[in-house]
């Protein structure tokens, strides 16, 4: 059995994973609004779905716990207990208690053994407190309940026919491991004897296991109760097996009143012939069928290899668009234009496949807002835009950690607590923004708080005592230098360390990893007014709109997302200042590079006028002195490779349409 | 001795001597053709082949083994090899047959001292007809 069940866990993770992350977000809404019955609703549909999941998967402990918050949130839906913070804690632990269940059952494949019997309890303490017995009647009245109207004529006329009617309750044996499966099975016997007119719950529940461990049936067959009792024990895994014969003329005569009354409630449990089981609750599933139907799950290698093919693709299209242009043939230079149109959007299309909303980073902030304040002792609103912003699946999984240290120094550093707040005239909640917006080829994410700001006095003196720069160093350094000292490795302001940050790694980490997938970070901040920190992330790592320029006989490409403009420059304007070349361009001096020298090639080729590409790294300039400019062009970034991973001034190479291959610029740092 | 074991060798030779790799390294043996120089790279490095869509190092190996320039001629090759996680071409005059060499037949490299170039060598593999010379391949891929 463990074998078979093992290659589900995947699946079961992920999908456990998809679950408890609309828990976590409609758990924190309902604590914002505690009478919310739709969001109650919510929590209680995942508790409940992951119940079903986990039972199948014998992860029992997970089960139990998922069943007693569903009990708690029923009573909660039928107003019987009122949704204290203390509560909503509770639900919380529950939360955290069942990621964890997850995690440690993805990397063990086998279930934990903590302390989820201490919740159990405690939301078991929740209900005493308030249950109401008269639940307890209801549970006996179910049986009677079960015979409607429907079932007693189809009785009726069952025992006119001389067959029999009976009721079967069934109870599964509680380590049974797939009951839908087993309850299936009981089916099956069932009508190649007979007829199941109906069954409770309904047979589309059972097969979605949404029961406990009991169901009855009412059926009509030929044989007489014993042969029947003698197949059903043939099934194994079944605990209790009750056959009772319907009695019609007793039963209609005592509870014809009831049946009418409880008519209304039949709808719920679904009492349907056997020929309309499945079509049963038809809205139901629909809706359910919809959601699953939408989307399907698909190893993120294939996606890569078909991001692979598309590449190559369009080298060859632009190989045959180099073709065209030589043959000259106008059928042919059709032909390929449609080409490149189908080839492009073909690109956009797997691009799209491999997008993710940065929903999926942004998702696991607030709780971490909500627990951090809570600690800190501070009150902080949250505020998310630009959720739906899409980016790369290779770039969203390098922002979490970035992003998560940013947020954590704004909310220890940044915001003050009430009191102080209160002091300077600020509200005594904190603002914190997260705001993702696409900005052509990047992704920009702004973190943003209403805190304290950075005192750039407090970054001089910090530096100094670290032993980073110099006293002298310090007095001749503009805000914007202090600014990137920040980023500084063993750099941190804080005057004590505590958890959450200040222990000096930070924000040298966050810099280095995004700079690793080309991003950029830059720092806004006023003193007590707020910090704001500016990501700037590319979309994908893959494929870029880059310009293709000439220095001598080689050709190198520029990601065009980073060059800011082009211009000539004539020979005089360079002018050197302690021999750095710089050049006066719409009032700003910007340092020169001299491209064709720094690529080990001859320059003794003065020319009075060049052609100069201006790039840029965040707000630092530099004016690319290039040969020739070929075009733009979208080119398939190939990596280096480890074998090259220390040559300078390179971040990878392109294959051209004529096969050739050209490298790519590294602006970072030629900045 | 009756415990022996045999390994494969692609052979391939530079200047007079012949000299050999595992052939579990060797991913295939190309003809040379373009290729893209790299700047600011170790004078070792050729440059940059578009091997059918894959972007693979070139290293010239008579320079990395510290011989003299010869010209690229029809004779020749690339072997592309993969150690270590890393794909690399060496380029070599021409390269031969594939021979099978018993561990008992392996020396051990001569002793010179002040050769710097000796530590790219594992070993002297000795055949009927030849030695050959087999290269340490994850030193070879050291800067």
């Amino acid at each position: 059995m463990d074998l078979d069940l093992n290659q589900y866990i995947s699946l079961f993770i992920e999908e456990s994973r998809e679950h408890l992350q609309n828990m976590n977000e409609a758990l924190l809404d309902l604590e914002k609004d505690t009478t919310n019955i739709s969001l109650i609703n919510e929590i209680f549909r995942v508790a409940h779905t992951l119940k079903g999941m986990s039972g199948t998967m014998g992860f029992t402990n997970m089960a139990n716990l998922t069943h007693e918050m569903e009990n708690v949130l029923q009573e909660a839906r039928n107003d019987e207990v009122e949704l204290t913070e203390g509560i909503i804690d509770i639900l919380f632990e529950c939360f955290d208690l069942l990621d964890e269940s997850v995690n440690y059952i993805a990397t063990n494949g086998e279930e934990n053994d903590n302390e989820h019997k201490e919740l159990v309890q405690k939301l078991k303490v929740i209900l005493n407190k308030d249950k109401d017995i008269a639940n307890k009647d209801e549970t006996c009245n179910t049986k009677k309940r079960i015979l409607d109207e429907f079932v007693l004529n189809v009785a009726r006329e069952a025992l006119e026919k001389e067959l029999n009617a009976f009721t079967i309750d069934i109870t599964l044996s509680e380590n049974c491991m797939l009951k839908s499966a087993r309850s299936f099975i009981i089916f099956n016997t069932l009508e190649s004897m007979g007829d199941i007119i109906y069954s409770n719950p309904s047979a589309e529940d059972i097969e979605d296991e949404k029961f406990d461990l009991d169901f009855s049936i009412a059926y009509i067959t030929k044989a007489d109760e014993k042969t029947l009792m003698e197949k059903l024990n043939n099934i194994s895994e079944i605990e209790d097996i009750k056959i009772d014969k319907i009695d019609v003329d007793n039963i209609t005569s005592s509870d014809k009143e009831d049946s009418n009354r409880n008519h209304n409630k039949s709808k719920e449990n679904s009492y349907v012939p056997k020929k309309s089981l499945v079509k049963n609750d038809k809205s139901k599933t629909n809706k359910k069928n919809n959601r699953i139907g939408k989307t399907v799950r698909v190893d993120i290698e294939r996606l890569d290899n078909l991001m692979n093919l598309v590449s190559e693709l369009i080298i060859i299209r632009t190989r045959m668009n180099d073709l065209s242009e030589i043959s000259n043939n106008d059928n042919m230079t059709e032909a390929i234009e449609y080409l490149e149109r189908i080839t492009t959007s073909l690109h956009d299309s797997v691009m799209k496949v491999r997008m993710v909303p940065v929903e999926r980073v942004f998702n696991r902030f607030p709780r971490m807002v909500r627990d951090l304040s809570k600690e800190l002792n501070k009150k902080v609103n949250l505020e998310m835009q630009g959720k739906d912003t899409e980016v790369d699946r290779t770039v969203i999984d390098e922002i979490g950690d970035p992003l998560i240290h940013i947020i954590r120094n704004s909310l220890d550093h940044g915001i003050e607590i009430p009191e102080v707040r209160e002091k300077l005239g600020k509200p005594r909640e904190g603002n914190l923004t997260l705001k993702a917006y696409p900005d052509g080829n990047n992704v920009v994410i702004e973190v943003i708080d209403d805190g304290g700001g950075i005192e750039f006095d407090k970054i001089r003196n910090k530096s100094i005592e670290k032993g980073i720069i110099t006293e002298q160093e310090s007095k001749l350094l503009s805000e914007e230098e202090l600014k990137s000292l920040i980023f500084e490795p063993g750099f941190s302001t804080s005057e004590k360390i505590s958890d959450i940050s200040g222990r000096g790694v930070g924000l040298d980490v966050v810099k280095n990893k995004i700079e690793s997938i080309n991003g950029s970070i830059e720092l806004e901040s006023k003193v007590d007014k707020g910090t704001q920190f500016i990501i700037r992330i590319p979309l994908t790592l893959a494929i870029i709109q880059a310009l293709l320029v000439r220095l001598r006989d080689e050709i190198y490409a520029i990601p065009l997302s980073s060059i800011t403009e082009i211009t000539n420059v004539k020979e005089d304007d360079i002018r050197n200042i302690q021999d750095q070349e710089i050049v006066l361009y719409r009032d700003k001096t910007i340092p020169v590079v001299r491209l064709d020298a720094l690529m080990g090639l001859d320059s003794d080729d003065p020319t009075d006028e060049y052609i100069v590409v201006v790039v840029r790294k965040g707000e630092k300039q530099s004016a690319l002195l290039v040969n020739d400019l070929i075009g733009q062009q979208e080119i398939v970034i190939k990596p280096l490779g480890k074998y090259l991973s220390n040559i300078k001034y390179l971040s990878g190479a392109t294959i051209l349409g004529n096969g050739n291959i050209s490298l790519i610029l590294d602006v970072n740092s030629l900045v | 001795m009756v415990s022996s074991t045999t390994t494969k060798y692609v052979t391939f030779k530079l200047d007079k001597e012949f000299y050999g790799i595992p052939i579990e390294n060797v991913l295939s043996i190309e003809k040379t053709s373009k290729t893209t120089r790299i700047p600011n790279s170790p004078d070792y490095i050729h440059g940059l082949l578009n091997l059918r869509g894959n972007v693979i190092p070139i290293i010239d190996l008579r320079k990395k083994l510290g011989m003299n320039k010869n010209n690229i001629d029809k004779n020749s090759r690339i072997i592309v090899i993969n150690e270590n996680e890393i794909i690399a071409g060496l380029m070599v005059d021409s390269s031969s047959e594939v021979l099978e060499i018993d561990t008992n037949n392996i020396d051990k490299p001569p002793k010179a001292d002040g050769n710097n170039f000796m530590e790219y060598i594992k070993g002297i593999g000795k055949t009927s007809d030849k030695l050959l010379i087999l290269l340490d391949l994850i030193k070879i891929l050291e800067h």
